[in-house]
């Protein structure tokens, strides 16, 4: 029996803990603030929502590594720069919202409140040393999702999707419940530490790999990988374009990271049996997203579709299951989560007179009519692409390298032939930007777009420059789960 | 070896240049005469500096010259420069051609010229770091990078159906490229670097060679292009403005060449031994039956796109010839093909942008109003064909008694491939030049005016320059050439030896 807490050992323990703490406290205090001066006060809670996101990466910056709470909360250099990663995608898509709410009558105090929650909800994930802690932390994460995902509540499109991913979300956390039980049934553990020792050092029993395949159903379902990514192409199209921002970007950081510690840690004597269900998923994952996007007319629909496909970019390597893998699969989230916030950057910067505009044809021309943004789409879709010298091109290099050296050659090869699939629909935004006859004018873009789609353009474009050195934190990050 | 790091200079001065331009105004026709000037001076200079490299250059070294050596991402990466024998006329062709290049769209580019100006300055930076990169991610980033450039251009400048070519370009392309970057992982776990010196002393399995030799031949077949993954190549030039068909027919495809001599022959002996036979088929099948194809086109850029795929028949036949008449061919071919593919691209250039129609038909009679552009026309028309005297009899020739000593079939159905091109070149110039001149639209026509003499003059000046003496040519390439050669029969008999090893307690 591990023994219990007392207050003394509690405190030094919570230090660990303080960024999760100040968000949720700065949660309630928000949804205080926002209760009591009502939608009015809409500007004045996003701006301190973002800062509260700031002090909790204050204080993650403070904290030192270490464990809490009977070793089911853990604190190391992968959930450090993973937490860094959450946080800031909602940082900045809260921030993106701003001028977004005023323009477009979406005053909702809830939301970035909610947001908040949400990442709450992540950091616990990232965390996660046991079963226990990380079915809160998921619940914690989703249940806010489901909210924000139907926020826009007199839309149709809005309410469907929020409906959808409540009731498809339900049943994967369902059966999340049902592995763990399982697994825990067979092993007799909820840590981590425990679940691993038990297996390494007993035959694999068969209800294990079944506990196994729940647990890896449900947490495929955060990270909407195929065949558990319905929703995804609904809630994208459907939610207000900065919520959908926000889906794209943090919360999917943050189901890998779990994903990558429960794997690497608690199953990594079994790892020939997940190594199988992870290679399906991906070659599942990128083959859908090549082939499903080519037809879609919406860009945000598009989007999710690229969204899939480069979860399945980012499960070949974990499906590697070694550091080099790992490496990857931090590295490849990082750039992913950068491009994506670019890019809806410029969606959300799809504004004419009567309103927001989402398909692709209006992007018609965008060379000709803003050069400096169009051009710096340009440079995120071929980093989608995986066009080198750009981002995207390193990350996918970093996961495919860790393939071949686990010789999982035809995962490798089915990969890279979906990313030249895949190359398609990104060129045809390229396409429509450059080659086709101007639409007409956007409206001018809000200053936080700018600097948003400014700096991740740069970043992806000037990747190569400092590559070496987030390499090594990568890798550092990495070694710390092995 | 000199203080300062010279390929990279010249490497990246280009792309400098670039950022300049982006940075200037281009309101009004006095700013775009100066982002024209800008460009032209910086290819210029870029041109000037790699002239030292050939200066410097120590034509007894057989190895690399004038490295440099940087650490990137950890083991994975290098940045790792240097050139031999092999790739140092590269880059200096590269260098050499890009004022021309920049020159050729002066007049007929109108729209978004800086944009224009800024595509063909990086994708000059990619094309030289392909020629120069010693590390093989390092020339997988600049190979692939230079896709970019390319398809704006195809597809912003070109044509009617520039959609259709610059897809087509870029994902035939990045297919072949893909598989590359996979055995290119591959070779990083066998031999647990990416350095080129390194990988060439590397001797790699033989079982695994096949694959890996597949997997570059994916890419250099591609991007050669052979017979019959080059129906991208026609499309891509038709639809290209061009400079861009300059670019593609002097440069791009002369990426394939060299990577199958630095990669293919050098790194992977035994396979390329195996596989020789095949290459030989598919580059005969070339030299002829594209050769025939460039008979009935209608079109002048296509029946020179066509002549183009033709050509590089003999360079990948002499390539994998795998002797040093059949390689030095093989260069020299792809060097002076540069020079007279570029050419000939400048010269329906002239005529397009005055009649804007690339149809054979509607010419004729050209000789009667222009005397000038007959001359030069012929000149590289008979460049094409290989008439002694110029630069392209060399390469052919040589490239001829290379395989000659392999192989006679395929000496002798490849060299039914020179009558076929003097028949589709010459009766080209027939149509277009001679004739009588009785389309009343041709009747107000223009010779060349002093821009396009510019262009057109040193280029044909040098094709028979280098017809007559190509020396220099020779004298930079054959230490390397040797090396290499003296190196792939050095593998293939230690293999030969292990096998009758293996064989003889058995037997």
């Amino acid at each position: 029996m591990q023994p219990a807490l007392e207050f003394s050992s509690l405190l030094p323990q919570l230090a660990f803990a303080s960024p999760e703490i100040a968000l949720s406290l700065g949660a309630m205090l928000l949804l205080m603030v926002g209760a009591f001066a009502g939608d009015k006060s809409v500007s004045v809670v996003t701006g301190l929502s973002v800062l509260v996101i700031a002090l909790a990466a204050f204080l993650l910056w403070q904290a030192g590594d270490g464990r809490a709470f009977n070793d089911s909360f853990i604190l190391d250099p992968f959930a450090r720069l993973m937490k860094y990663a959450a946080l800031a995608g909602s940082g900045i898509a809260i921030a993106m919202s701003w001028n977004f709410m005023r323009i477009e009558k979406f005053e909702r105090f809830e939301y970035p409140v909610l947001v908040v929650l949400a990442t709450t909800g992540m950091m616990l994930m990232i965390s996660a040393n046991s079963l226990l802690a990380l079915y809160l932390g998921l619940e914690m994460q989703s249940l806010a999702l489901y909210v924000i995902a139907a926020i826009n509540r007199d839309n149709l499109r809005s309410s469907e999707a929020g409906l959808k991913y409540f009731v498809l979300g339900a049943l994967s956390s369902g059966m999340l419940l049902y592995g763990m039980t399982l697994v825990y049934g067979f092993t007799g553990h909820l840590d981590f530490v425990g679940i691993r020792e038990a297996l390494a050092g007993s035959e694999r029993s068969i209800g294990l790999v079944f506990g196994l395949v729940f647990i890896l159903a449900g947490l495929c379902f955060k990270i909407s990988a195929v065949p558990f990514h319905m929703w995804t192409p609904d809630v994208y199209e459907g939610a207000p374009t900065p919520v959908t921002a926000f889906f794209a970007a943090a919360p999917k950081v943050a189901a890998m990271a779990m994903l990558v510690r429960i794997v690497t840690g608690a199953f990594e004597p079994v790892t020939a049996d997940w190594q199988q269900v992870i290679s399906f998923i991906s070659i599942a994952s990128m083959a859908l997203g090549a082939f499903a996007a080519i037809g879609q007319q919406n860009i945000k629909r598009l989007m999710a579709y690229s969204s899939i496909g480069h979860m399945g970019f980012a499960l070949v390597g974990l499906a590697a299951g070694t550091q080099n893998g790992v490496n990857g699969v931090i590295l490849y989230m990082l750039v992913y989560m950068t491009m994506t916030l670019g890019t809806f950057a410029v969606i959300i910067a799809m504004r004419r007179k009567d309103g927001m505009v989402e398909q692709i044809s209006d992007l018609a021309g965008l060379g000709a009519r803003n050069p400096l943004q169009a051009f710096l789409l340009t440079i995120l879709m071929f980093s989608l692409a995986g066009i080198p010298p750009l981002a995207g091109f390193f990350a996918k290099y970093f996961v495919f390298v860790a393939a071949i050296e686990a010789q999982l050659y035809p995962l490798a090869v089915i990969g890279v032939l979906a990313s030249v699939v895949g190359a398609f629909y990104y060129l045809r935004i390229i396409k429509v930007m450059w080659f086709d006859e101007p639409a007409a004018e956007f409206l001018p873009m809000a200053g936080e777009l700018k600097l948003v789609l400014g700096v991740s353009g740069l970043l992806v474009g000037l990747f190569y420059i400092f590559a070496g050195s987030l390499v090594e934190v990568t890798s550092s990050a990495a070694a710390s789960l092995f | 070896m000199t203080g300062w790091p010279i390929l990279s200079v010249v490497t990246f001065l280009p792309a400098f240049g670039a950022l300049l331009i982006a940075l200037m105004p281009a309101g009004g026709p006095l700013a775009l005469r100066n982002l024209r000037n800008v460009a032209l001076g910086v290819t210029v200079l870029t041109f000037l500096i790699s002239l030292k490299i050939w200066i410097d250059f120590d034509t007894k070294t057989a190895g690399f010259q004038m490295v440099e050596k940087v650490d990137w991402i950890g083991n994975f990466m290098s940045y790792h420069m240097g050139v031999d024998g092999i790739s140092m006329l590269f880059v200096i062709l590269t260098t050499f051609l890009m004022p021309f290049v920049i020159l050729a769209g002066r007049e007929s580019v109108e729209k978004r010229v800086k944009e224009y100006l800024v595509a063909f300055l990086v994708l000059e930076t990619f094309m030289i770091g392909v020629f120069c990169a010693l590390d093989l991610m390092l020339f997988y980033i600049f190979f692939e990078a230079g896709l970019i450039p390319m398809f704006l251009i195809i597809g912003v400048w070109g044509g009617k159906r520039r959609v259709y070519a610059s897809f087509k370009f870029f994902l035939y392309t990045l297919l072949g490229s893909v598989l590359m970057l996979l055995a290119m992982m591959a070779m990083y776990w066998q031999a647990g670097t990416t350095d080129i010196p390194a990988l060439l002393a590397h001797k790699f399995p033989a079982e695994m060679q096949t694959w890996l030799w597949l997997a570059f031949f994916a890419s250099f077949a591609v991007k050669m292009p052979m017979w019959p993954v080059h129906t991208w190549l026609p499309d891509a030039h038709v639809e290209a403005p061009t400079a861009g068909s300059v670019i593609l027919a002097s440069i791009l495809l002369k990426m394939g060449g060299y990577g199958f001599v630095r990669f293919s022959l050098a790194m992977f002996p035994l396979a390329s031994a195996d596989f020789a036979p095949f290459v030989f088929t598919l580059s005969v099948v070339a030299i002829i039956y594209t050769s025939l194809v460039a008979l009935a086109q209608e079109d002048i850029k296509k029946l020179i796109a066509y002549s183009s795929v033709a050509h590089m028949g003999y360079v990948t036949m002499g390539i994998f010839t795998a002797n040093v008449h059949g390689v030095e061919g093989a260069i020299f071919q792809m060097l002076s093909h540069g020079l007279v593919a570029g050419a000939l691209f400048l010269c329906v250039g002239v005529v397009y942008d005055r009649m804007h129609t690339r149809e054979i038909a509607a010419y004729g009679g050209l000789v009667n109003r222009m005397p000038k552009y007959a001359v030069v026309f012929m000149i590289f028309t008979m460049a094409n064909v290989g008439l002694p005297g110029t630069s392209g009899f060399v390469g052919e020739f040589l490239t001829l008694l290379g395989v000659f000593q392999v192989n006679t079939w395929v000496a002798l159905f490849a060299t039914t491939g020179v009558i076929l091109s003097a028949t589709y070149a010459l009766w080209l110039y027939r149509r277009v030049i001679f004739g009588l001149l009785d389309k009343e639209n041709l009747k107000g026509i223009l010779d060349l005016s002093t821009r396009e003499k510019a262009l057109l003059y040193p280029l044909a000046a040098l094709v028979i320059f280098f017809g007559v003496y190509p020396a220099p040519v020779f004298d930079v390439m054959s230490a390397s050439v040797e090396q290499l050669i003296g190196n792939y029969q050095a593998a293939i008999d230690a293999a030969g030896q292990t096998a009758a090893a293996n064989a003889a307690p058995q037997g």
